[in-house]
């Protein structure tokens, strides 16, 4: 019993349940149809607790959004009023264009340009280097091929936080402090990435091989104009995932930039706030946690699908 | 496996793992091996000289309280915040599983935190709940609530453990409505007729079939607490007051970097390698079986 349910529970896994959620079984917008044994009552108290779990959710975003739009004096009295201000236009733009939010002559564009670098940096490398060793190690036979694999494989285990000063030494010996490319590189090599792409590279039947090894085409050819197009959603969805994990970054940031001007905008951000003294510009920081939020709020929203694909797929 | 159609080509392959294997070479093995190394080694106080004291340095960051104490401050905030962030994700995943009205809307307004920076969320919690200018802490002490996460050691764990939960329900929202559709409704149904109630229904066959999506999400979110959570505290108390929200990875960093004592935070790196380690090697082996009877 517990078995046949265990597998039942594995193959939802497999074939992506949360996907499903748009198919003509449950459609997203219909009524809802009471099972045997659920009451009406209990459907409303089911929304009543999704709703409220819905505004502890949100309720972050929307006060800092708040307050992003009133004066620095009305945020120093509190409580603050629950809907926003009138000084929208003044915040935003006085953060975009300078003025108080400079840290150390530094404007939030550079920081948005910095970190976007960055995120598009590391999500591009890693599926780039990724998708490569991958090809490698499943469509060929050479020498060391599996003694590669378990190399990269155990990358997972080292994670930044685990060789935090050598790593930084290594940084500062070759040069890379306050480069993007010290940014992006070191971060780029993906096991996690690397055991995706070679899981779903397994299952392309080797008859596509063989045919194309027929018709002459070399393995150039055949990564570019087969390999690449079918593992599409693949690399959509692991891009969300990336962009994601690259524009969160924090201790790397940390260690590696030390002039203002190579900051990360979530860096400058603990940089901008000091709880201790009273002179911190509170308005335009808020304006600046809203525009460090919303470009990956963005991504995941509009690639949701892929975003939750990638989230299930990448765990495993 | 049977054997594939493959390529044959000498070089190539070789060309395609480079880039891969010279950044896991430079900037993972390399640095790990220095840190062993180090681990076992003392500098003079004048960092001149250095001498190789095998396990000295483990001996001595094992028996120090402070190290002790922040091993403690992180299993009570590795536990808190994994019991927080998974219980309001099941709660609300149950509740999604209940609906089929605006379930996809529901789903969109729950998954974005996600895309919040650690830090970020942390320093929005503070915003809200600082003493002096934060609008639910000026609710709070309406209430007669005396709350101050700067000076108080448990009102900052609370803080720091709300922010990291808050961040981590998205996730664990997904999987487990991803767990719960897995669970076939004739079984509930059949309990239904049999007379059970919902919460009856609710602990004896929902909870027990979601086991292993439980037991994975375990696991993720300890690792989550442990390492990804630097930003939390680091942005919001660095490690205050005094020493009550200093996590493993909090003093491994301040030791190295602020505090420069590097023998002793090379033991320390080992110490949670140990640590990543098992983490994985159990993530792997439930994922195993999780391969093996699909």
């Amino acid at each position: 019993m517990a078995r046949a349910s265990d597998r039942k529970v594995a193959s939802g896994f497999r074939k992506d349940p949360v996907l499903q959620q748009k198919s003509p079984k449950t459609p997203a917008s219909g009524h809802d149809k009471l099972m045997i044994g659920q009451s009406s009552a209990g459907i409303w108290l089911a929304h009543a607790i999704l709703i409220l779990g819905v505004v502890i959710v949100a309720f972050p975003i929307y006060y800092t959004f708040v307050a992003s739009t009133h004066s620095l004096q009305t945020i120093l009295r509190p409580p603050l009023p629950l809907l926003p201000g009138p000084e929208f236009w003044t915040n935003y733009s006085q953060a975009l264009t300078g003025g108080g939010t400079r840290i150390g002559g530094v404007g939030v564009v550079t920081l948005l340009v910095n970190t976007t670098v960055m995120a598009l940096g590391i999500a591009i490398g890693k599926i780039v280097i990724s998708i490569l060793s991958a090809y490698a190690i499943v469509f060929f036979r050479f020498p060391f091929r599996m003694t590669f694999f378990w190399v990269i494989f155990i990358t997972l285990m080292l994670p930044v936080e685990v060789r935090i000063l050598p790593t930084y030494k290594v940084m500062v010996d070759l040069g890379l402090i306050d480069t993007y490319a010290g940014l992006i590189v070191p971060l780029i090599a993906s096991a996690t990435a690397t055991l995706l792409f070679r899981q779903f590279f397994m299952t392309i039947p080797g008859e596509l091989v063989e045919a194309a090894r027929v018709d002459g085409a070399g393995p150039w050819r055949f990564f570019f104009d087969i390999l690449l197009p079918l593992s599409r959603t693949n690399i959509a969805a692991l891009f969300v995932i990336l962009f994601i994990y690259g524009w969160t970054q924090y201790l790397w940031p940390l260690l590696v930039t030390n002039s203002n001007d190579m900051n990360t905008i979530v860096i400058a951000l603990r940089k901008m706030i000091s709880f201790a003294d009273a002179d911190t510009q509170w308005h335009l920081v808020m304006v600046t946690s809203i525009l460090a939020i919303i470009p990956p709020i963005v991504v995941v929203v509009a690639m949701q699908r892929w975003f939750v694909k990638g989230l299930v797929e990448s765990e495993k | 496996m049977t054997p594939r159609v493959v390529f044959p080509n000498r070089i190539l392959p070789y060309l395609l793992l480079a880039p891969q294997l010279a950044i896991t070479l430079v900037f993972f093995y390399l640095p790990a091996v220095q840190a062993l190394y180090q681990s076992m080694l003392r500098e003079d106080p004048f960092g001149l000289r250095s001498r190789f004291v095998w396990f000295a340095n483990f001996r001595k960051v094992l028996a120090d309280p402070a190290y002790l104490n922040a091993l403690h401050v992180t299993v009570v905030f590795s536990v808190a915040t994994a019991v927080v962030a998974m219980g309001v994700a099941l709660l609300l995943a149950v509740m999604a599983d209940k609906v089929v009205r605006s379930r996809g809307l529901y789903r969109t307004l729950l998954i974005w935190p996600y895309a919040v920076a650690p830090a970020i969320a942390g320093m929005l919690f503070l915003f809200m709940f600082n003493p002096s200018i934060g609008t639910l802490a000026v609710l709070l002490r309406k209430a007669g609530i005396a709350w101050d996460p700067l000076l108080n050691s448990t009102d900052a764990m609370v803080l720091v453990v709300t922010a990291a939960a808050w961040k981590q329900i998205s996730y664990n929202f997904l999987f487990f409505v991803a767990g719960l559709q897995a669970i076939p409704k004739s079984l509930i149904e059949a309990a239904a007729i049999d007379g059970a109630r919902e919460v009856k229904r609710f602990w004896t066959i929902v909870f027990p079939l979601l086991a292993p999506t439980t037991f994975f999400l375990l696991v993720i979110n300890t690792t989550y607490a442990f390492f990804d959570t630097f930003g939390i505290i680091h942005a919001v108390t660095g490690g205050g007051p005094g020493k009550a929200t200093e996590t493993l990875v909090y003093k491994v960093y301040n030791d190295g970097f602020v505090n420069l004592i590097l023998g002793e935070s090379a033991a320390q790196s080992v110490i949670l390698m140990i640590i990543v380690i098992a983490l994985t090697a159990i993530q792997f082996r439930y994922v195993e079986r999780k391969v093996h009877y699909g």
